[in-house]
């Protein structure tokens, strides 16, 4: 790998509270590509989502170094992190696009063209027409696109997405795991995807990282070398069963 | 601060959210209201002439209405003053309650110091402290007005408080990673997220603010239609005295009716805490 986008270097991260310490990681160590589409697996409470708010700046480490950008593409924290949750966390009171603006308000970008770019943006997610409803008057796969358009929107260089679509039902998830392939791959950012589907996680990802708990470390990381462009054919592809068969016994499965 | 006109646009953009809506089934819940009030009232009209209560007991709505025509009875006057204490002690009990729960939720120290005292506070029943006002403030519109204040400010207070805790973290987190300011989080999130809270605080206080203004004439007082009932009680004016609930009630349902104009204006369907 020429210059990593994101390099982790033996990163540590401790909750405290009052009575207890808890090591969330333990030693994580990762290097990533930009542009590339790296999906976190690993058991509950192994600390994906804890890794995610580390880059994403909202916790400071506790050791090791992390390092997000290089030369050719510099990082901007302040404004370089899009966010995807479980829930789309849309403000109910706002417009889906007014929703979308969110962070261009935020980061005070000019009106006119983000609210161009929110157009375009709801377009590429398959919202056009429904720019003027409220969230509730939306399904909640069409809520969770919302929040990828608004996770876009300031353009930022990196997209932390967790669970993105944990909350959808299967039929709407594979949908959105083809959506996601194609928005990746227009827009070329790099993303981080944390999820529990397995098949999910080598469907999507150009590399996945298996995390274990306690020691919360990586095991595993590897590239999935599959074509791109993906379709959903590619799940037989005989490759497929041997990574997720890889996976599955990294997870004890 | 430059955010602030865009937090309230943001509020003026949602104002034709409540109206979009004014369909036929908002057409005919008006209409059943309209008939249940109506009903009510023939109930208490048939029910009068049929048991042949007299008047002195309970008079007929008819009978009520005819009071008004006395005209020493001076209904204005009384009306006015009632509306004044209500209103005034309720909207000051809104501006101070929310303003509160705002410096609460901006100071945590204000929060964990004064919180466990406001709500030891709210335990004493207003209704009990009017005597003490009066003792203090000397009666008068001014001092109903407090006394209606401190029986409608703790629902307000409370309510936008807790509306003002109700933020997803994960939502906090998506803005503090574009390291958004603590005015962004409050203007654009907290405030607006917190709005149907404050107008459930405010539904609540609605009720508060006419007994409290009442209990204030009650007490002592040379006006109003608290005080109005209470000399007609002595001449045993039934008709009059029920005319005077009635207006009391008006002015309570005038109250309502404006909080839920206003919440049908400012806070989207989805979002209003019923
Ligand atoms: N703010 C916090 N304070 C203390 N402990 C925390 C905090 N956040 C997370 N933890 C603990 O750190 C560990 C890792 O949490 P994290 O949310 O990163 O797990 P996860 O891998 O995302 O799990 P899941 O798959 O269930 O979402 C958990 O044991 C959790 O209890
Ligand atoms: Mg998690």
């Amino acid at each position: 790998m020429a210059k990593p986008f994101i390099s982790l270097k033996n990163v540590r991260k401790v909750y405290r509270t009052k009575e207890v310490e808890f090591e969330a990681l333990s030693d994580v160590t990762m290097e990533v590509g930009n542009g590339e589409l790296v999906c976190l697996v690993g058991p509950s409470g192994c600390g994906k989502s804890t890794l995610l708010r580390v880059l994403a700046g909202l916790h400071p480490h506790d050791g090791g170094e992390v390092v997000i950008g290089n030369s050719e593409v510099p990082f901007n924290p302040r404004k370089d992190i899009g966010m995807v949750f479980q829930q789309p966390l849309l403000l109910k009171w706002r417009r889906v696009v007014e929703n979308v603006l969110l962070p261009a308000e935020i980061l005070g970008l000019p009106r006119k063209e983000a609210r161009e770019r929110a157009m375009y943006l709801l377009n590429m997610v398959g919202l056009s027409g429904f720019e003027d409803q409220y969230p509730y008057q939306l399904s909640g796969g069409m809520q969770q696109r919302a929040a990828i358009a608004r996770a876009l929107i300031h353009d930022p260089k990196l997209i932390l997405m967790d669970e993105p679509f944990g909350a959808l039902d299967a039929l709407t998830r594979e949908k959105m795991n083809l959506e996601l392939l194609d928005i990746w791959q227009k827009s070329q950012k790099t993303i981080l995807f944390v999820t529990h589907g397995i098949q999910e996680a080598v469907f999507l990802g150009t590399h996945v990282a298996v995390m274990s708990p306690s020691p919360a470390r990586l095991a595993d990381y590897f590239a999935i070398d599959l074509p791109h462009p993906r379709g959903l054919d590619i799940k037989t592809h005989e490759n497929f069963g041997a990574y997720t068969r890889r996976i599955y016994k990294l997870l004890g499965m | 601060m430059d955010n602030f006109p865009f937090a309230l646009q943001e509020h003026s953009s949602l104002s034709n959210a409540g109206f979009d809506n004014m369909t036929a089934s908002t057409w005919r819940k008006i209409g059943i209201i309209t008939l249940v009030h109506l009903g009510f009232v023939a109930f208490w009209w048939v029910g009068v002439i049929v048991t042949d209560v007299p008047a002195y007991i309970l008079p007929t709505p008819w009978q009520a209405l005819q009071t008004l025509q006395v005209e020493n009875f001076n209904w204005w006057l009384h009306f006015n003053t009632t509306a004044q204490e209500v209103f005034g002690g309720y909207i000051l009990a809104v501006i101070v309650g929310v303003a509160f729960a705002v410096l609460f939720s901006w100071f945590r120290t204000a929060n964990l110091i004064l919180m466990p005292l406001l709500v030891t506070l709210n335990m004493i029943p207003k209704v009990a402290m009017a005597p003490l006002f009066i003792v203090w403030l000397r009666f008068g519109i001014e001092t109903n007005i407090v006394i209606t204040f401190t029986i409608c400010f703790f629902p307000i207070l409370l309510n936008t408080d807790r509306g003002m805790k109700e933020v997803e973290p994960d939502l906090l987190d998506l803005v503090r990673s574009l390291h958004g300011s603590r005015w962004q989080i409050f203007a654009k999130i907290q405030l607006p997220g917190a709005l149907p809270y404050i107008f459930s605080g405010m539904k609540v206080a609605t009720v508060l603010a006419v007994a409290g203004a009442i209990v204030g004439e009650f007490i002592q007082s040379d006006r109003g239609l608290g005080w109005f009932m209470l000399v007609t009680q002595e001449a045993l004016n039934t008709d009059a005295m029920v005319m005077a609930l009635l207006l009391v009630t008006l002015i309570g349902v005038l109250l309502y009716g404006a909080v839920l104009l206003l919440e049908r204006i400012f806070v989207v369907q989805d979002a209003r805490v019923e």
